[in-house]
């Protein structure tokens, strides 16, 4: 049910790929607006920041997958050095049929694991030591099969950009409005310029203002809770053994220590489960990046 | 007389269309599965590779059940030897079979079992099992998908024409996947 469903999926992901892409470059243009105004052309910022997105959207694709390796600590690993985590993802690359992506290894006691690439021709699948430790075969080929559901589905690619477009807009205006209020201050004695101030600041607070709610929605749309549910739906499928995911599931859930050290907010939709400490309420499971945990055990245990 | 010709002209050109189309995504779907066969090969071809290693790890620990090696051996060199799908498949169960008594009866010795190479070695061996066993059900997806892409209709028909033919797949049952054993039929 959920394989004839894959190439929908895949077209899916292509197409919020590039939708990803526009909305980053309008918003880093709509950013280039406010700047432009600052030093009086408004086109010139446009076009100036239109092109450093491009660039950057470009760059974000071919070195986004290193650029989060990078971020979260994680270590390239050989088949001599783990031939266990190897010969597991080997295996379930081959009952995907795609290539064997690259293994990476965080050294961190948390239970957690993600993967990462622009297709399964360059993706790689990473999980921490902690993991490799506590769980048995089964259980590692349910957390890898999860993954690679994620690789063959395009998810990564989509999941790869969001992180990295997130992260450097949130960069963007963050800087941004601490140097507003730093400039603010030290105009404020030239009065001259008050008036034209009083503009941009309009300017750059309604930019904010629009900012902040656009990429809310984005992470949602990047992160959309039901890719979790596909992916370990797709990944029994690979295994043609639910329990195997469940119990390691049910691991997870009861890890006294999940926060792995390296992620951030930027990254956290990419792991498995949340690489935060729990927290409850409405407000923390409305802004949550992953579906509970439970719901996806009992899924996984009605298979 | 025109529109008549108009007519019938299109629905050729759309009916050549669609034979070209079925036709390329037949071949794509049968290059497919003859690569998911080929994977299957690569991994028996490994694991008997991997025999004379083990052989040679076990012989000074093992004293008293030598027969199980020359059994492995045997049944190694049946498999080497044979040709064709029916009689590899046979070979490589047997060689399964003989692998699964020389792991029992290695139970018995801690100082093999501790031995660097041999836990070396038997992680490879089941990580090549695990591997047979995913090939084959990647071959078995791909089969499926070959014969539903030419046995659904209006597909069946031009389908006969150009002589496509079912695919048999492998059977295995479920319950057997966690095993060690590989069964071909």
């Amino acid at each position: 049910m959920a394989k004839a469903n894959i190439y929908d999926q895949v077209r899916n992901n292509k197409i919020k790929s590039w939708l990803l892409f526009f909305i980053f470059i309008i918003l880093i243009s709509a950013l280039g607006v406010a700047f432009g105004f600052y030093l009086g052309s408004p086109i010139g910022g446009t076009i100036i920041a239109a092109m450093i997105a491009i660039i950057y959207g470009l760059i974000a694709y071919y070195s986004g997958a290193s650029m989060i390796l990078k971020m979260t600590g994680a270590k390239p690993v050989t088949k001599r050095e783990f031939p266990y985590l190897y010969n597991t993802v080997e295996g379930l690359a081959i009952a995907a049929g795609i290539p064997t992506p690259q293994c990476y290894v965080i050294d961190d006691s948390a239970l957690n694991a993600f993967a990462t690439g622009r297709d399964p021709k360059h993706a790689a699948v990473t999980v921490t030591t902690g993991l490799l430790k506590v769980m048995n075969r089964q259980e590692l080929e349910g957390v890898i099969a999860h993954e690679m559901s994620h690789i063959k589905n395009l998810d990564i690619r989509m999941m790869m950009l969001a992180a990295v477009m997130v992260g450097v807009v949130t960069l963007i205006s963050d800087f941004m409005l601490r140097s507003f209020l730093w400039g603010g201050h030290g105009k404020s004695s030239n009065r001259k310029d008050s008036g034209q101030l009083g503009l941009i600041l309009i300017v750059v607070a309604l930019v904010l203002a629009i900012l902040a709610p656009i990429v809310a929605q984005l992470i949602k749309l990047a992160i959309s809770r039901k890719r979790e549910f596909l992916a370990d739906a797709n990944g029994a499928l690979l295994t043609r053994y639910p329990p195997g995911l469940a119990s390691a599931l049910e691991k997870i859930k009861k890890d006294p220590d999940p926060l792995v050290d390296k992620a951030n907010k930027a990254t956290a939709h990419l792991f498995i489960s949340t690489p935060f400490r729990k927290t409850k309420g409405l407000m923390a499971r409305a802004f949550s990046t992953h579906p509970d945990i439970n719901e996806r055990i009992r899924r996984l245990k009605g298979m | 007389m025109a529109l008549w010709l108009t007519i019938l002209i299109i629905v050729l050109v759309v009916l050549v269309l669609f034979v070209i189309l079925l036709y390329n995504s037949v071949i794509r779907l049968n290059n497919q599965v003859k690569n998911s066969w080929a994977q299957i090969d690569v991994q028996l071809k490994r694991r008997a590779d991997l025999i004379p290693n083990l052989i040679e790890t076990v012989k000074g620990y093992v004293k008293h059940e030598k027969g199980v090696l020359t059994e492995v051996t045997k049944a190694r060199t049946a498999f080497l030897n044979a040709k064709g799908v029916n009689a590899k498949a046979k070979a490589s169960n047997m060689l399964s079979g003989t692998l699964k008594s020389l792991f029992a009866v290695s139970e018995n010795y801690p100082q093999l079992k501790a031995n660097e190479n041999f836990m070396q070695l038997q992680e490879e061996l089941s990580g090549t099992e695990n591997k047979i066993a995913y090939s084959r059900q990647h071959y078995n997806d791909m089969v499926m998908e070959f014969n539903t892409k030419i046995q659904v209709f209006p597909n069946n028909m031009i389908a006969n024409m150009l002589n496509f033919k079912s695919k048999e797949s492998f059977e295995a049952p479920a319950a057997d996947r966690k095993n060690v054993k590989v069964k071909f039929d």
